[in-house]
């Protein structure tokens, strides 16, 4: 009962959370039955394409983990992607810049502005306007979907000039030493976010706000400030992702971006990040967006199963993936 | 069983209505509970007290089926009794309350009250005889409830009141109430005593845990006392007084509950309030405090002052004149309140004080992240060094540094709460229950906190329902009824009944507060 007995050295023993573990035990598991189904599976040149494929997503959901571990969330993504793309094959278009260069650099920085703007919209809306972020951001999916389609007046938006068209294609199908640049933009993006996340002093207030909004209001955090900056981070990556995209098929229509926001949710969940917030893993959702992509390269290496079924295997992804963190955190 | 308890059972002759025969639980290698023999009669009230940990909810939830014993067995109205779960123990007639409020907010009084057993005309719901129902089942305690209301709406204390009377609508012969009196000001308290009376005249077996000594004293008929989950002694509440309790519960001699008082400071005010209001709970409240000095803020559960204070500190919308150390405030958010030295320590530590599911480091620093920030990152080894001086200063009791704030004792939650707002070191201090939930070894060391945080000469407003408390510890104490402050006493003249008297509005003896 004294004060002075206490002990001075007490242990911290670290918690082996088997959950925060799992999504990369999965995709070693996913591998190795893919090595198995195909040999082919495991060369170089598929696994660096089945990357490069998944920096849409996993760029994107790097910013929705920011956004749901800070009790949000993001439907417009994918919208978003499709807007951007048009802003910025548009602004290529234009020709305000002779150099091409120069053009694409500007074009680089017109599309992380607008990106941010986006998602600066989504969290001021949701934050300031009080509306459920479901709401707000199912709204704001349809205007940038309908802004799109506007733009490229209901047919896509293509890069016209050819040499602007060639020096751009490097952004996606260069690479260093063999490594292609998606792949380092999604090591990037997830260095920068799990960095952001889990070493930043706003990283650990959006955990807060996502776990309990009123103790974190109640401890002098501002929790819409918090939250709409998350929502300008989400807008950042979706403008990494649009960079990215862009030059693969140097065109934007009606269907660019289409169910990227449920595939990128999907990555975060899977990865174990929580979906009402307060707990967020930056690279289990890397591994959850690698996950869903080698699922889909190894149904259309196989032929086990039709590719058309890629999507009921994703959805059953999920759900089992919930299953198995409800059997995992069971108990606790 | 010890010779005490035995002599206590044997005195009271008829067969018990509940027994339980050398009950054990542990959790892996852990015992909460050993060999606890007990025995529980019809029409008699047996308190069972203890500090936190010392195994009384877990025995509570093996008598209600929520748990099940490693060892020993239960023996229900002369038979074996095996509880296959807590519903089956509603169904023979063993109801628990919880402590914890556990209503659907969104749902009315009477519509929680008939969840999942609601009357029907037909395929459609008879609201007007569950509302019926639910209003003469409020009628007991003798207070105003308005049944359809939601649930949310009504105050804390209400809100148990409703928990007790849903929690009633079944049949009972055993009711156990876990710490039911905790959120529960004078009025409610005395309603609730009132209905145990009624419950032991009909014959029922109640149970009673509660930290409140006093109400234990003269509430209950046999008292029994648990420590480290073993069984103390159990022996006829008239034969022990509060503080024989506490020594048992203890297990040594304590030393007064209260330190010793300082002299009352008599210099210039350091926060002033003039006209302050929040809209609908609190309107034109002017008082002020002085540095080292410690003002209680006493009143019913209602009275307005929890909501005062975070109108004061920008968490709910009010307003009025705030000076501190002569400057006029503004406080919109309580960043402002904590940039100008003013931290308030809310009522609710579970929900807004503490992220539960967060190491208690993380919970430190959270309001003084800055602090601990190099450049943008997080500096962890100061956070430790932080982190060893709340553990050192604050005797914050954990095993592991590793472990969740939620996973900490009510005691250690309160003593993590104090440090995280000191770490701001403030001028003014405002603490909102600071020993709600709060075992009794836990809450002499609070009182000695609060009182060293004067003697560091900040201001220290202390806002709570127990009037022992403020009476123990305050300079001054400041008494709101139905959002004014409505009176304030001072030295030898803060008694309860004086207290009482101001914050009913009515001269009734303590206790008797009800209609």
């Amino acid at each position: 009962m004294t004060p002075a007995t206490h002990e001075t050295t007490i242990p911290t023993r670290a918690r082996f959370e088997i959950g925060a573990v799992a999504p990369f035990m999965a995709l070693v598991l996913i591998c190795a039955l893919g090595a198995l189904a195909n040999p082919r599976f495991l060369s170089f040149d598929n696994l660096t394409n089945v990357l490069a494929r998944s920096t849409f997503i996993a760029t994107i959901a790097v910013g929705q983990t920011l956004v749901m571990t800070g009790g949000g969330l993001d439907l417009s993504v994918g919208a978003m992607a499709a807007f951007v793309s048009g802003l910025v094959i548009l602004f290529l278009n234009s020709g305000l810049i002779a150099d091409p260069t120069l053009l694409i650099v500007a074009a680089i920085a017109l599309s992380l502005v607008a990106g941010a703007l986006c998602g600066l919209f989504n969290g001021l809306t949701s934050t300031i306007g009080r509306i459920e972020p479901f709401i707000v951001t199912l709204g704001s999916m349809g205007i940038f979907r309908s802004l799109l389609t506007w733009l490229a007046q209901g047919g896509s938006i293509t890069i016209q000039n050819p040499d602007v068209r060639a020096a751009y294609r490097q952004v996606y199908f260069g690479d260093v030493f063999g490594v292609p640049y998606p792949v380092l933009v999604i090591l990037g993006v997830a260095i920068v976010g799990a960095f952001i996340l889990y070493s930043t002093a706003f990283g650990r207030h959006v955990r807060a706000v996502g776990s309990n909004e009123d103790v974190a209001r109640y401890s002098g955090i501002s929790v819409a400030r918090v939250r709409t900056i998350t929502y300008v981070l989400q807008g950042l990556c979706v403008a990494i992702a649009v960079i990215v995209y862009v030059p693969r098929l140097s065109s934007a229509s009606s269907t660019t971006g289409l169910g990227w926001e449920l595939t990128a949710i999907t990555a975060v969940v899977v990865g174990g990040t929580r979906l009402k917030g307060g707990v967020g893993h930056i690279w289990g959702t890397i591994a959850g967006a690698l996950i869903l992509e080698v699922i889909g390269n190894i149904m259309l290496l196989s032929n086990v199963v039709s590719e058309y079924l890629i999507g009921a295997v994703q959805g059953a992804i999920i759900i089992i993936a919930m299953l198995a963190q409800r059997g995992l955190t069971r108990g606790r | 069983m010890t010779p005490q308890a035995d002599s206590a059972n044997a005195g009271r002759g008829a067969e018990p209505l509940l027994e339980t025969r050398g009950l054990t639980k542990a959790f892996g290698p852990v015992e909460v509970l050993s060999d606890i023999s007990l025995a529980f009669h019809a029409g008699e009230v047996h308190a069972i007290i203890g500090e936190n940990g010392a195994g009384k909810s877990t025995l509570m939830k093996i008598i209600s089926g929520h748990l099940e014993p490693t060892r020993g067995s239960l023996k229900f109205d002369g038979a074996p009794l095996t509880l296959r779960g807590p519903v089956d123990a509603e169904r023979r007639g063993i109801v628990l309350v919880h402590q914890e409020i556990m209503l659907s907010p969104d749902l009315s009084v009477a519509e929680n009250m008939f969840l999942g057993r609601e009357l029907r005309h037909g395929i459609t719901v008879d609201d007007r005889t569950m509302n019926a129902r639910a209003e003469e089942a409020m009628r007991v305690f003798g207070v105003d409830v308005s049944v359809t209301v939601p649930v949310q709406r009504l105050s804390i204390a209400r809100r148990q009141l409703a928990q007790i009377a849903r929690a009633l609508a079944v049949p009972h012969r055993v009711v156990i109430f876990d710490e039911p009196t905790a959120s529960l000001t004078p009025v409610e308290t005395g309603a609730l005593l009132k209905l145990i009376r009624e419950l032991k005249a009909k014959g029922v077996a109640v149970i009673y845990i509660s930290h409140r000594l006093e109400e234990v004293k003269a509430i209950a008929d046999i008292v029994t006392v648990l420590r480290d989950g073993k069984h103390v002694a159990t022996s006829p509440a008239a034969d022990l007084q509060p503080v024989d309790m506490a020594r048992l519960m203890v297990g040594r001699d304590l030393l007064a509950l209260y330190p010793p008082r300082s002299p009352a400071p008599t210099g210039e005010p350091a926060f002033v309030v003039s006209g302050f209001g929040a809209p609908g709970f609190a309107e034109g409240a002017s008082f002020a405090v002085r540095p080292g000095e410690i003002l209680g803020f006493s009143g019913l559960v209602g009275a307005g002052r929890t909501e005062l204070f975070e109108a004061l500190f920008g968490l709910r919308k009010g307003g009025g004149e705030i000076r501190l150390e002569g400057a006029t405030q503004r406080w919109p958010d309580a960043r402002s309140a904590m940039n100008a030295g003013a931290v308030y320590l809310t009522e609710d530590r579970k929900s807004k004080g503490l992220l539960l599911e967060e190491t208690v480091s993380t919970n430190l620093t959270l309001a003084a992240l800055d602090q601990f920030q190099r450049g943008p990152v997080i500096d962890r080894a100061k956070e430790g060094q932080a982190l060893d001086q709340a553990i050192r200063r604050f005797d914050i009791r954990i095993g592991d540094k590793g472990i969740l704030a939620g996973e900490m004792s009510g005691g250690n939650q309160q003593k993590l709460l104090i440090a995280k707002m000191l770490l701001l070191d403030p001028k003014l201090v405002v603490i909102d229950e600071p020993t709600r939930g709060v075992d009794i070894g836990a809450k002499q060391q609070i009182y000695r906190f609060i009182v060293a945080l004067a003697a560091e000469g900040r201001s220290v407003i202390v806002i709570s329902s127990e009037m022992t408390e403020l009476i123990g510890i305050c300079h001054r104490i400041v008494v709101m009824r139905n959002g004014r402050i409505v009176g304030e006493v001072e030295g030898e003249a803060m008694t309860e009944h004086a207290i009482v008297v101001m914050a009913t509005g009515v001269d009734v003896p303590v206790g008797e507060a009800h209609k």
